[in-house]
């Protein structure tokens, strides 16, 4: 099991955490001038990477807020945490280079 | 039941080659599991397409058909699914003789476990769903769950207790390895070449064909391109620029120990999420649902084994001794209606098969039918048809949520 940083409570158990998906997904502008195509894009589309991936965690059983990590799906590692609206930290952008 | 382990065939002293990869061919499947063989068999056996290489990056079925629970069923609710299941069980009814290779399969029927009264109903719907389909099902009680598998606790003091169950005797088990090897050996011995450690790092393009793959065993033409790659399909389209809807979780399984026979059907159940059967050699075979986050990583969380061992152990008491003998994780590639994405992509000669979820294995015969027609023609066969990619934005969905049986 892993520990996981809430940014808010500090490192917590797994357990305590729920998943979210991908983060940043913005509801659309102008729902009305959506394609079909879009809104599929919008409804069923995620991004599915082998390696770092912004997401949503929610720390469910500890302070009830939602945050960003930004994990790879190769190692399961948390690179980051941070609050919704931070800046993605540096660390997971020098990292997202050197994969890139 | 027969003493475990008894009938275990032999070794064959002989698999298949172990061919150098050719400058072309008329088709490359990338994935060398149970889909990707199965539709390599097809090809040759129902269209005499034998030009076809099949790319495994490891070793084959080394992936998802090395770790899955091996249960093999029909009874989906909706007419779509009842179809490329039901097409695929009648194969798996006949496949022993069609490939010549024990699979060791056993039709020791499938119950799934009602717990609540909307359990009840949902699971009522379905058997009646089944029957107009000409799939074998019934809904059967408590009691009768009891007499088909009496170490099942039908006890009324357990947090979810059994209400009844569907029931499907012609599900069964069988042999992953041997189906993967059955199927191997007819399609090398078809003259498809069957190329091992050979990962696919990219395309090449004219337009909107592909005209080849790009390998760590270096190029390889294709006329057309059949993405068999379970988990990693995204990875995969995602170096042609083409989006799914697709994403892949970890999906944890684990056997005990041998034991004698226990337990001589499958049991499933979907509110507590635990399913169990008996291999053949005696392990329990036990399967969850898929660990919540994204990954790729075939390993799971561990406090989802602690809870799908909590269930196990209230509906099967006679558990709580058996040691576990080693766990694993398959990536597998999730779909928003948990049906399957089968056939054209943007690109013409690139075809799609991908997003089986929690369930690929159970169809390997009847989408390696499917898949090599398709493929043949250069038009879904009747059976995928429904299962396009372009679902998603007309919104014709096949929700199966409810009988894919696991939390995916």
């Amino acid at each position: 099991m892993q520990l996981i940083h809430c940014p808010w409570c500090g490192p917590r158990e797994e357990v305590e955490f729920h998943y979210g998906g991908q983060a940043e997904v913005a509801y659309p502008d102008d729902p009305a001038a959506l394609s079909d195509r879009e809104w599929a894009e919008f409804v069923f589309y995620r991004d599915n990477p082998k390696g770092p991936f912004a997401e949503r965690w929610s720390h469910a059983t500890g302070c009830r807020k939602w945050f960003n990590a930004v994990r790879d799906t190769r190692t399961y590692e948390f690179l980051a945490t941070y609050r919704v609206g931070d800046p993605v930290p540096a660390v997971v952008r020098r990292h997202q280079e050197v994969s890139a | 039941m027969s003493t475990p382990g008894a009938h275990l065939p032999e070794h064959p002293d002989f698999l298949w080659r172990n061919p150098e990869p050719r400058k072309t061919y008329d088709v490359v499947i990338i994935g060398g599991g149970g889909h990707g063989l199965a539709t390599a068999h097809y090809l040759a056996k129902n269209h005499g397409i034998t030009n076809v290489a099949v790319l495994e990056k490891g070793w084959l079925a080394g992936g998802n058909m090395a770790r899955n629970t091996t249960l093999i069923r029909s009874n989906y609710l909706w007419d779509e699914s009842a179809a490329i299941y039901e097409h695929s069980l009648k194969l798996w009814e006949g496949l022993e003789e069609d490939l010549g290779y024990p699979i060791l399969f056993s039709q020791r029927g499938v119950l799934n476990l009602a717990h609540t009264e909307q359990d009840v109903r949902d699971s009522v719907r379905r058997v009646e769903a089944n029957k107009l389909n000409g799939v074998d099902a019934e809904w059967v009680s408590p009691e009768q769950v009891k007499e088909i598998c009496p170490i099942v606790n039908i006890s009324g003091d357990i947090r979810y207790p059994v209400q009844g169950a569907t029931y499907q005797p012609r599900a069964g088990i069988a042999k992953h390895d041997y189906v993967a090897w059955g199927f191997a050996r007819r399609a090398d011995e078809a003259g498809i070449d069957l190329i091992q450690d050979c990962e696919v790092t990219g395309f090449t393009v004219d337009g909107d064909r592909v005209t080849g793959v790009r390998t760590s065993r270096g190029d390889i033409g294709a006329g057309t391109v059949a993405l068999c790659a379970a988990g990693h399909t995204s990875v995969l389209l995602e170096m042609l620029g083409v989006r799914t809807p697709l994403q892949s979780h970890p999906l944890q399984a684990l056997v005990s120990e041998l034991l004698k026979p226990v337990h001589p059907t499958i049991v499933m159940s979907n509110a507590v999420h635990v399913y169990v059967s008996q291999a053949h050699k005696g392990e329990l075979v036990m399967g969850a649902g898929v660990d919540a986050y994204n990954g790729y990583g075939q390993r799971g969380a561990f406090h989802i084994i602690e809870r799908q061992m909590a269930a196990a152990v209230e509906l099967f008491p006679v558990f709580a001794r058996a040691h576990l003998l080693r766990s694993w994780a398959g990536i597998v590639d999730v779909t928003p209606d948990a049906s399957p994405i089968v056939g054209h992509t943007p690109y013409e000669n690139v075809f799609v098969n991908s997003g089986w979820g929690t369930g690929g294995f159970k169809a390997t015969p009847g989408i390696g039918w499917c898949y090599a027609h398709t493929i043949a023609h250069g038009e879904p066969h009747p059976y995928v048809a429904p299962f396009a990619l372009d679902r998603f934005v007309t919104g014709a969905l096949v929700d199966e949520h409810g009988a894919a049986a696991v939390a995916h």
